[in-house]
């Protein structure tokens, strides 16, 4: 059995059902996101497994014993949340302390486990000021220094960096990220930021309408996406719908007359419907890019830095291509008609 | 605009006049018991009475248990309502400012009747029954003012938040109650202390109909008997009453930094 097992798993809120048949097994010391969109039961998950909401059915085991029946204070859980939820009226020392003198641990103990953790979030020097007089990056600190000084056997996180501006919340994930490998600890961490996710997990759970769609690492999420919902929430992507020509060899008309080999077998009967989808960065301005080779309109021009944007309208679809800044090449103006081209091998078919 | 700010002024001072006239009236005739100078004589007399130091230690004593109690009863009942009762909340408050429309004389005669010698629990019977009668009587009069108060010190905590965050510390409810709440609400429950202070000290119709030595009905006497000392005692009643609301707006001041603290 998994460190964090979770089977079965479902929550009605009234007659609404927010998590469905949800299953998971986290191992010890890994790293598993929750990715989703707002109110796709992310935080519901969670706080049953912090013991904040009671399952209506459905078990969950933390390092083999079944905590359902648990409460909250005797879980021996890790928690950060989004508002940061420092105690206003003690000192950030005395925040990471709170959870040692509850359990009444002795004071050298206490002073010694503060010290660390304080060093761990490198805010040795702050251990004497109010939560109000901290940054919020600092105020996070605080809190996930405080979650772990009580040595949780897993540390649950709810968009902690939701709350924080651009910059931080980048420098703030690494941080969270490198703690975590250095202590090994089993971490859930939940966020509706994609590139949070696929940058720091070892695995992810792509949640929609309280289900998990595709549980795996950040590489196989973005590029075998098990559903069409995984395939078009992480990442962008171009959706084209075609028709299997012949299953057996994979071939698909696409853009009603494209005939694209895609060189391995796929399910269905002949004539069937299928979606086939492409990132951007798989599509090449010019000839050179593959077997498959387009025309279309250029509709807009997006410079993102050290990739640009082009959507190109292709028979009646929009497609998207990322390609990388050139200083030699400027990008094509709108309205120019420009050749595309991906090679078969690159489209992806989800739940393949 | 000239003329309405001339209004302004015309009933501000009409205001100040209307509630310091009576004020000023008692002040200079409380300092008048020695004939054609002015002198402290009543002070004198008054706070050399033995009546006074007995009365007034008695109503403190009532206070500083009205407070405690107050603090029992309101600041659990107040948590609980925001965290898991929020639908009850209007329900709550509106019990709470019962006391406000109740007048207190009938609260004391529901008292006496269902608490007197012949009743299933004798509190009047005795002396120590009849002060927890008059403790529970003040703490509901001072009911509207400590709820209130401790629920606007509530609304400025992420109260569910903060109770989740000390349970996944592995904090009971007691501990939450004392280490967490408790200290964040501290000031607001301040600022309700003094409130209920100044309305025990100067309560009448409880203790004078459950027939307690407080310092109301010691007023009410030297009132009825005397002519100078009542002055003298009115202007310390005020005296303690403003120093009340001055420790308030004092503690209100310190509130505001823990507001900034929350942010
Ligand atoms: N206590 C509750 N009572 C009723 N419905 C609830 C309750 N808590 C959550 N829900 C519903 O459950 C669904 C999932 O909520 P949840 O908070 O888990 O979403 P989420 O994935 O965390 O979203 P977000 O990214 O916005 O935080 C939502 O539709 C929400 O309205
Ligand atoms: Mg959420």
């Amino acid at each position: 059995m998994a460190f964090l097992e979770i089977s079965s798993l479902q929550k009605d809120f009234g007659s609404a059902r927010v998590v469905t048949d949800f299953d998971l097994a986290v191992a010890q010391g890994e790293f598993v996101s929750f990715l989703g969109p707002s109110g796709c039961g992310k935080t519901t998950v969670l706080r049953m497994v912090a013991g904040f909401e009671t399952p209506t059915s459905g078990t969950i085991h933390i390092d083999g014993q079944d905590v359902v029946s648990f409460k909250p204070n005797q879980r021996n859980i890790g928690m950060v949340f989004q508002s940061y939820a420092l105690f206003p009226n003690l000192t950030v020392a005395q925040n990471v302390a709170f959870g040692l003198r509850v359990a009444g641990r002795p004071k050298a103990e206490i002073q010694a486990t503060v010290r660390e953790m304080l060093a761990l979030i490198k805010l040795e020097a702050l251990g004497a000021r109010y939560p109000f007089q901290l940054s919020g990056g600092q105020q996070q600190r605080v809190a996930l220094a405080r979650a772990l000084a009580v040595k949780p056997k897993v540390l649950l996180l709810d968009e902690p960096l939701s709350a924080l501006d651009a910059k931080i919340r980048v420098s703030l994930r690494e941080e969270i990220r490198a703690i975590q490998q250095q202590l090994g600890i089993t971490t859930i961490f939940v966020t509706h930021d994609q590139e949070e996710a696929l940058s720091i997990s070892d695995r992810i759970v792509v949640m929609h309408n309280g289900r998990a769609d595709q549980v795996g690492t950040p590489f196989e999420i973005y590029n075998h996406p098990a559903t069409r919902f995984v395939a078009s929430f992480v990442g962008s992507i171009n959706v084209l719908n075609g028709i299997l020509l012949e299953p057996e060899r994979g071939i698909v008309a696409l853009l009603g007359d494209v005939q694209v080999h895609l060189g391995r077998p796929l399910a269905g009967r002949q004539n069937d419907e299928v979606t086939l989808a492409l990132r951007p960065e798989s599509v090449t301005l010019g000839g050179n890019g593959g077997g498959v080779q387009l025309k279309g309109q250029v509709e807009s021009v997006n410079f993102l830095g050290s990739v640009i944007r082009l959507s190109v309208r292709v028979g009646g679809n929009l497609m998207l291509l990322d390609g990388f800044n050139q200083p030699s090449s400027p990008p094509p103006k709108v309205g120019e008609t420009v050749q595309v081209s991906f090679g078969a091998e690159d489209l992806m078919v989800p739940g393949e | 605009m000239r003329g309405r700010r001339l209004w302004a002024w015309l009933a501000l001072i009409l205001g100040m006049i209307y509630f310091a006239l009576p004020l000023i009236g008692t002040l200079e005739f409380s300092l008048r018991m020695r004939r054609g100078e002015y002198s402290l004589d009543a002070y004198r007399v008054i706070l050399s009475d033995p009546h006074f130091h007995a009365t007034f230690g008695f109503s403190v004593l009532m206070a500083l248990g009205t407070i405690v109690l107050g603090v029992l009863l309101v600041v659990p009942t107040a948590y609980w309502v925001r965290l898991r009762l929020p639908r009850w909340r209007p329900v709550i408050e509106f019990l709470t400012l019962l006391p406000l429309v109740i007048p207190p004389i009938v609260v004391v005669f529901g008292y006496i009747r269902l608490y007197n010698t012949s009743s299933w629990l004798p509190l009047t019977g005795s002396v120590g029954g009849t002060n927890l009668l008059l403790l529970f009587g003040y703490t509901v009069l001072a009911l509207p003012y400590m709820y209130r108060a401790v629920d606007t010190g509530l609304r400025s905590l992420d109260v569910a938040t903060l109770t989740e965050a000390a349970q996944s510390l592995g904090a009971g409810w007691i501990t939450i109650l004392w280490r967490v709440i408790l200290p964040n609400v501290l000031v607001a429950i301040l600022s309700g202390a003094f409130l209920t202070f100044a309305i025990v000290i100067g309560e009448f119709v409880l203790a004078a109909l459950l027939n307690r030595p407080a310092f109301g009905p010691f007023m009410q006497l030297i009132g009825a008997n005397r002519a100078y000392e009542p002055a003298a005692l009115a202007v310390i009643a005020f005296a303690i009453t403003w120093l009340c609301m001055g420790l308030i707006q004092l503690v209100t001041r310190f509130q505001k930094h823990t507001q900034i603290r929350q942010r």
